[in-house]
């Protein structure tokens, strides 16, 4: 997919809370017995942290990035599968906060973990077809999983936000996109349920990895470009082998998802899991660099994006910080401050 | 203006009053204060209170306390000036008095703060900060007073422990009120090893929440001796403000409200602090005191922490404090302390404080600070 | 507090957002309409850079109602590097780590929830700077 006029990422900013639970801290309360974790820790939101705050700070970054009149930015997209409300957006939070309000779009997304780039796809097109000058896309999550299931090593809270715009003034153009979706109840939670369900085994072949092949070959057909065509790639990262294995099946090497696999160190962070691994990516990325990502939501679906980095990345990348430094910033916590930090204790 | 005196006061002893409730606590203060005086009836009551929503579900107490007294008709109302609600409600007494719109005016104070239990007393103190810029941050009234000390410890070089002499000396003076709440001496260690509430303020620093009832009756210096031997003098009761907020503060170490009220007492009474004998001062926390100190012209900046270390704060020192266990030992029930300070000065320059009088008091002085000094009524009464 | 009081007070508990005043310059919050400076009318939007240093704080082991959960919380005053005082809580960061003059800088959390079915209060709070070399976040009159 294109949109009528060429468009791009003018900035972008990340967030990963500040607390760390090991893997290894799951494993010794449950006694799973696993002998492989699925990551090394995850991050942990602090108990003044959610969604709403998380995607405040990441925006304010892509804003200072961006260097832009926020009254200017004509939508705020928020995904997320743990929005503070039920009912009452996320966004409009985020917008006040930035000082975006009151003439501007302004809504929450939920596909799972593709929520946030289907903001982004959503966002290519309104500036695309002139509607805004700017918009503005959210993937950020405090995921969560019961415990002492498997999804407990993994869920994790995180993500990034993108300001999209003209291509001219884009740190990375938008070559194209592509999205591919199936009705696949690979994971899924029911209102008014805490913890989702999964389906274990299938959210493998079925889901994850059919859907992410498929946009990522049908996009790469439509620019005609093959995997030795980027320098990056990003999948999303639900565990530490699933992008890697899913690299290799489409012809990438270990070296171009290397910048961007964040998971083993911050977990999966849901509709933040592949927008953080762009983020990190471009805080490594020189211009004329291409860059492929690909989203997975369970669901499902996958988005897929190629994008070409431009001149102004080096400049804009200085104005704010970087993933790298939320990501190095931890504190590791036991099983107990996060069973307290994420409220599992029932006080009443 | 004429001159006011007061001619009789009452009190209850501060604590938990489990049987007692708010009406009956002033009442009781109320009637001791009227049988002192020698009265049956007055023109006028006013009522110092704080928090008896919050605590009591109760507004309303000038009326209500009017009529449990016996006193149904009389004009009242309830004063506040969150905690310096007693001494605003003496200001209203006395300024009815010296402008000749009443000639026997009952002033009380009184909280019950024990009808309200856990953390919601600690939320209802709060109200006496800035309920849109300090409150919503998770503030206590304690914590307020915590930024204080901190970076008076900070500014002026001084060490947690060197206010131990505040508190130490409020619970030695204590034990001799058998209206006091805490008859019991401290040691330093005790000071230094209590329990933290809101660093660097642990519990000794810290006056305690109480329920208590206190009050005087005014009338014209020219009548009062034919109600009493024992009149006192109300020479000077004067209102300073600052803002509600420490972060709105010129400079939040100088308790500029405070400097305001004593520099228009001294003015009015002709005198300055050379002339004090003793000084009951706002307690509630040991950095109030040194600050107040400070304000009162006793000590210069960031040296009021050395009157509680050199003995100056003693009775028998240069400038006697708490003198019959002030705010941290005889309890901070707190719309009511205002009432009591001035009972207290009244007993040392009548020379009826008993085992701990001031010895040749004349001139006392009183001082009671609403919030973190945002309200601040300085008054010296004389024998 | 209710649900109208908050929300009145969102720009300034979101993003600091203050005022300066036209006559003397001063940077004023929070927001009163009035310059402190020199009482002249002062009502021009100003957005802070959320750039300070801590003043003086205070850690919480006895908290007000709806505070409880976040116990041992620190509380601080923070010099904004425009001028004012503001009072906030300091977050990520443990209390044996703070001291004064440490350089801190604003971020937007959750203050607190009230109840599990009642509204979420967010506002400013203050954390240690992640890197000190970072241009600053600019401060400017709100558009």
């Amino acid at each position: 997919m294109k949109p009528v006029k060429d468009v791009g990422i003018i900035g972008y900013g990340a967030y990963v809370p500040r607390y760390r639970l090991p893997a290894s801290e799951v494993a010794r309360v449950w006694k799973n017995g696993e002998d492989v974790l699925p990551v090394h820790e995850k991050s942990v939101p602090g108990l003044d942290e959610d969604t709403a705050t998380m995607a405040i700070e990441a925006a304010r970054s892509a804003l200072q990035r961006a260097g832009v009149d926020p009254q200017l930015i004509g939508a705020v997209w928020v995904g997320s599968e743990s929005h503070p409300y039920a009912v009452k957006p996320t966004s409009t939070i985020v917008a006040e906060a930035l000082g975006i309000v009151p003439n501007t779009l302004a809504g929450d997304w939920e596909f799972a973990c593709k929520a946030g780039t289907e903001a982004l796809q959503a966002s290519i097109g309104l500036v695309g077809s002139g509607m805004a000058r700017y918009a503005l896309a959210i993937g950020m999550d405090t995921a969560q999983g019961r415990p002492g299931d498997a999804l407990e090593y993994t869920a994790a809270a995180g993500g990034a936000a993108y300001i999209v715009g003209p291509a001219e003034e884009a740190l990375a153009v938008f070559e194209g996109s592509f999205s591919y979706v199936t009705d696949t109840p690979d994971f899924f939670r029911r209102p008014y349920q805490h913890y989702p369900q999964h389906g274990s085994r299938f959210t493998g072949e079925p889901a994850y990895f059919k859907h992410i092949q498929a946009a990522a070959k049908a996009l790469m057909e439509e620019l005609g470009a093959r995997p030795e065509d980027f320098t990056y790639a990003v999948f999303h990262q639900p565990n530490i082998k699933f992008p890697q294995q899913v690299a290799k099946m489409l012809g990438f090497r270990p070296e171009q998802i290397k910048p961007g696999l964040l998971v083993g160190e911050i977990g999966n962070t849901y509709a933040g899991s592949s927008l953080i691994g762009l983020s990190a990516t471009l805080d490594a990325a020189k211009p004329g660099d291409r860059i492929l990502l690909v989203s997975f939501g369970s669901g499902a679906g996958s988005d897929a994006f190629a994008l070409r980095v431009t001149e102004a990345i080096e400049e804009r990348r200085a104005r704010a910080y970087l993933t790298r430094e939320y990501v190095s910033r931890r504190k590791p916590i036991d099983y107990g401050l996060y069973v307290r930090y994420r409220r599992k204790l029932h006080m009443h | 203006m004429r001159d006011v005196s007061i001619i009789g006061f009452g009190q209850t002893p501060v604590g938990e009053h489990w049987e007692l409730s708010l009406r009956h606590l002033a009442a009781q203060a109320v009637l001791a204060a009227m049988q002192d005086a020698g009265i049956e009836r007055a023109d006028a009551l006013y009522v110092g209170n704080m928090l008896s929503s919050e605590t009591s579900g109760q507004h309303h107490l000038g009326a209500l306390v009017a009529d449990f007294v016996g006193l149904r008709g009389i004009e009242a109302f309830r004063v506040e000036a969150a905690c310096a609600s007693g001494a605003a409600a003496l200001r209203a007494g006395y300024l009815a008095v010296a402008s000749d719109a009443a000639d026997l005016v009952i002033v009380a104070g009184v909280e019950k703060m024990t009808d309200s239990i856990g953390n919601s007393i600690t939320t209802a103190l709060a109200e006496a900060a800035d309920a849109d810029y300090e409150t919503p941050h998770g503030l206590s009234f304690v914590s307020i007073n915590a930024l204080l000390m901190r970076r008076y410890m900070y500014e002026f070089g001084v060490r947690h422990e060197d206010f131990a002499g505040f508190a130490i000396t409020a619970h030695q003076n204590a034990v001799n009120n058998p209206y006091a709440m805490f008859r019991r001496p401290i040691t330093k260690e005790e000071f230094v090893q209590a329990r933290m509430i809101a660093d660097p303020i642990n519990l000794l620093d810290s006056s305690p929440v109480a329920d208590g009832a206190a009050a005087v009756v005014l009338c014209p210096t020219e009548q009062a001796r034919s109600f009493t031997d024992h009149p006192v003098r109300i020479r000077a009761c004067e209102v300073g403000t600052d803002s509600l907020a420490l972060h709105d503060r010129r400079d939040p170490l100088f308790l500029e409200a405070g400097y305001i009220s004593v520099q228009k007492a001294y003015a009015r009474a002709g005198v300055t602090p050379a002339d004090i004998d003793l000084f009951e001062l706002h307690d509630a926390f040991t950095i109030m005191a040194a600050l107040s100190l400070e304000a009162a012209g006793f000590a210069r900046r960031g040296e009021g922490v050395r009157l509680a270390m050199d003995g100056s704060i003693a009775r028998n020192g240069r400038i006697p404090i708490s003198t019959m266990g002030g705010l941290k030992g005889r309890g901070h029930p707190v719309g009511a302390t205002g009432i009591y300070q001035v009972i207290e000065v009244a007993q040392q320059v009548t020379g009826r404080a008993g085992a701990n009088q001031v010895p040749n008091a004349r001139l006392g002085m009183a001082q009671n600070i609403g919030g973190s000094g945002a309200t601040i009524i300085t008054t010296i009464l004389e024998a | 507090m209710g649900i109208p009081a908050y929300w009145r007070t969102r720009a300034q508990r979101y993003a600091l957002v203050g005022e300066v005043c036209h006559k003397c310059g001063a940077k004023i919050f929070p927001p009163r309409d009035v310059c402190p400076e020199c009482s002249r009318p002062a009502s021009d939007p100003f957005t802070f850079s959320g750039r300070g240093e801590v003043y003086s704080f205070s850690t919480i082991y006895q908290p007000p109602e709806g505070f409880e959960e976040f116990v041992p919380y620190t509380v601080a005053i923070v010099k904004l590097e425009e001028g004012p005082l503001v009072t906030a809580q300091l977050t990520d960061v443990d209390p044996a780590e703070v001291h004064i003059g440490m350089p801190v800088e604003m971020v937007t959390r959750k203050l607190r929830e009230e109840g599990e079915e009642g509204q979420i209060i967010y506002g400013y709070k203050f954390r240690p700077l992640l890197r000190n070399t970072l241009t600053p976040r600019p401060s400017g009159q709100a558009a």
